[in-house]
């Protein structure tokens, strides 16, 4: 039984088709690839998946639940957790703060309880702050975790994107694009992290990923997408020898 | 000297206070604070009173507009009402002013919540008219419900009393308004290490992501509307038995840009910063009245045009602060600080 599976997804914007058809299933604890040229629809797909966009037609089942019309905020209380392609961190506040949001569903103390910081709360904040603190380590951000995230370099920030999606505890994880814009050493450092997150934590992971030599190092499973239909799937080398992702990457040989 | 911080716990580590240097001066502070009615005189009381009332509606206001980014310019409404609701709650129903000041609070924070509602919709200069709206027709219900709010004429404000105790003087008014002012401070400060003021800032930065993190923004961005106009309303009542008689006239329009030049100075998004600001706007214009009559020996004729001069100087201060520290005082005094903690080994 996979743990999310995707069927006949159809998503229209006014005429324009973004997609069209797309099926899949992503198993439990692998790595999942979302490929394809520009405008294929990789984006609209994980929008469909994490609840920004509602799909016209088909069927999103996440452990044997139908989340096609569930709003955002509760596929996150499911355990499904995501970043944006362009960053989207709370730019004022801390990154330890950053990561305490992520830890905002599993946090029950109120307003009161809050403002007098009494037992209750005082004790919340510090197990929160322990395992928010197992994931700076875990990702290495020791040495800014008291930094306003809005002054930290790029890759920094893509970094602490992937920490505060790991502080809501995710069964599965979507990444858009975790390596964009990144230099070699530093996309390196962020496919480490993603298969170790992967192998240690047993998190699903799917991610849409333009560099091909990442994606068909680390991924299990491939999925390719282009003009908003599935072209492909497989392994990442049978994906690789299909004749029809090659014409979509490379253009039609002229006879 | 100290040379680092060293926690060994992340309680200690989540403290209001760095050190313990820290918060012996803030006792040291809090105890000249408590000791000055015995020797200042009235007029300089009166201006901390003042300064004690700016700082609980500085603080409410930050809440709002510097941590959760919803600009309001209902703020001297909000006061009003809670001038009113507690001057009404004191004169009809004689209640006490232990009960007077929270229920003040709450009727204010009702009414907050309430405008509060079109911010789910509206933003930023539009959320700002929405609430200037609010603004005229609260003035308008007080001038005209006269059977409740004493219309033009106003209301005459009971003496709050405590036992025998009779908080009548500036002197004694000052406890009360001080012990209030550094409980609302001390709460603001607590909310924001936990997890109801982090959503607030987290809507503020990223309202979508945070909504995708489970962050309910309908619910927040009314709680901070709430929790804000409460604090407002406080400062509204304290204000009612600071004057003893409040009109309309009490809370005009501009009450509420001093408030917003107080953030904004003071530093948006800063709890300190709502301090700073609230004791820099109260001073400005008794400083100006100081250097005025220090000036009106030599230059007697520029006296009557400096007079006319404190908006000016009010404008100036905004301007400059957003130009060069948009951040406010605050930072600028962070920044000040851990240069000299570094001297002379900046780097």
């Amino acid at each position: 039984m996979p743990q999310l599976s995707c069927s006949d997804i159809q998503l229209n914007f006014g005429g324009v088709r973004a997609l069209s058809g797309v099926t899949f299933q992503v198993e439990k604890g692998e790595i999942f690839a979302i490929i394809g040229p520009n405008g294929a629809g990789k984006s609209s797909m994980l929008n469909c998946i994490s609840g920004v966009y509602a799909p016209q037609t088909g069927k999103i089942t996440f452990e044997d639940r139908d989340i096609t019309t569930l709003p955002p905020a509760e596929r996150t209380k499911m355990g499904i957790a995501r970043s944006f392609q362009n960053i989207a961190l709370f730019k004022g506040m801390t990154v330890i703060d950053n990561l305490m949001i992520g830890r905002h569903l599993h946090q029950h103390a109120g307003l009161l309880q809050g403002g007098l910081y009494i037992g209750p709360a005082r004790d919340e904040e510090v197990k929160h702050r322990r395992f928010v603190e197992e994931i700076i380590e875990f990702l290495s951000l020791q040495s800014i975790r008291k930094k306003v995230v809005g002054t930290l370099p790029y890759g920094y920030q893509k970094r602490v994107e992937l920490a505060r999606a790991l502080a809501l505890e995710p069964k599965l994880l979507l990444l858009d694009e975790p390596m964009a814009g990144m230099n070699h050493e530093e996309s390196e450092d962020m496919a480490r992290f993603i298969v170790e997150t992967n192998r240690e934590k047993g998190i699903t992971t799917i991610m849409i990923e333009h560099d091909m030599a990442v994606v068909m190092d680390i991924s299990d499973s491939v999925c390719v997408l282009d003009f908003g239909k599935k072209i492909a799937g497989g392994t990442p080398a049978e994906v690789q020898q299909n004749p029809d992702v090659i014409k979509a990457y490379l253009g039609e040989e002229e006879i | 000297m100290r040379c680092g911080d060293f926690k060994t716990s992340y309680a200690a580590d989540m403290t209001i206070f760095e050190s313990n240097s820290a918060r012996v001066m803030l006792f040291l502070f809090l105890g000249v604070l408590f000791t000055m009615p015995l020797y200042t005189p009235g007029y300089v009381l009166d201006i901390l009173n003042r300064i004690g009332i700016a700082v609980i509606g500085a603080v409410g206001l930050n809440i709002l507009t510097g941590f959760t980014g919803q600009i309001s310019l209902g703020n001297a409404a909000f006061m009003a009402i809670g001038g009113f609701s507690c001057g009404y709650l004191g004169t009809k129903f004689g209640l006490p002013f232990y009960l007077c000041i929270p229920l003040a609070g709450l009727m204010t924070a009702f009414f907050g919540m309430f405008v509060g509602i079109p911010s789910l919709r509206i933003k930023g200069l539009y959320l700002a008219m929405a609430t200037l709206a609010a603004h005229f027709i609260v003035e308008f219900i007080i001038v005209k419900w006269e059977s409740v709010t004493g219309g033009v004429a106003g209301l005459s404000i009971p003496v709050a009393k405590l036992g025998a105790f009779q908080f009548d003087s500036d002197r004694r008014i000052f406890y009360l308004i001080f012990i209030i002012a550094i409980l609302s401070v001390l709460f603001a400060k607590n909310l924001f290490r936990t997890k109801v003021g982090k959503a607030f800032v987290a809507i503020r930065d990223q309202a979508i992501s945070a909504e995708v993190m489970g962050v309910n923004i309908l619910k927040y961005k009314l709680l901070s509307f709430g929790i804000s106009s409460f604090y407002v309303g406080v400062a509204g009542a304290l204000v009612a038995y600071q004057s003893k008689i409040i009109s309309p006239e009490t809370f005009p329009i501009t009450v509420a840009i001093d408030y917003l030049g107080m953030i904004i100075i003071g530093g948006l998004g800063s709890i300190l910063g709502s301090i700073y600001g609230a004791i820099f706007i109260t001073l400005l214009p008794e400083l100006l009245r100081i250097s005025t009559s220090a000036l009106a020996g030599p230059f007697p004729l520029l006296v009557a045009k400096l007079a006319a001069m404190k908006e000016l100087v009010f404008g100036m201060f905004v301007v400059g602060f957003i130009l060069f520290e948009p951040a406010g005082i605050a930072a600028r005094w962070h920044s000040i600080k851990s240069y000299w903690k570094l001297y002379p080994f900046s780097h």
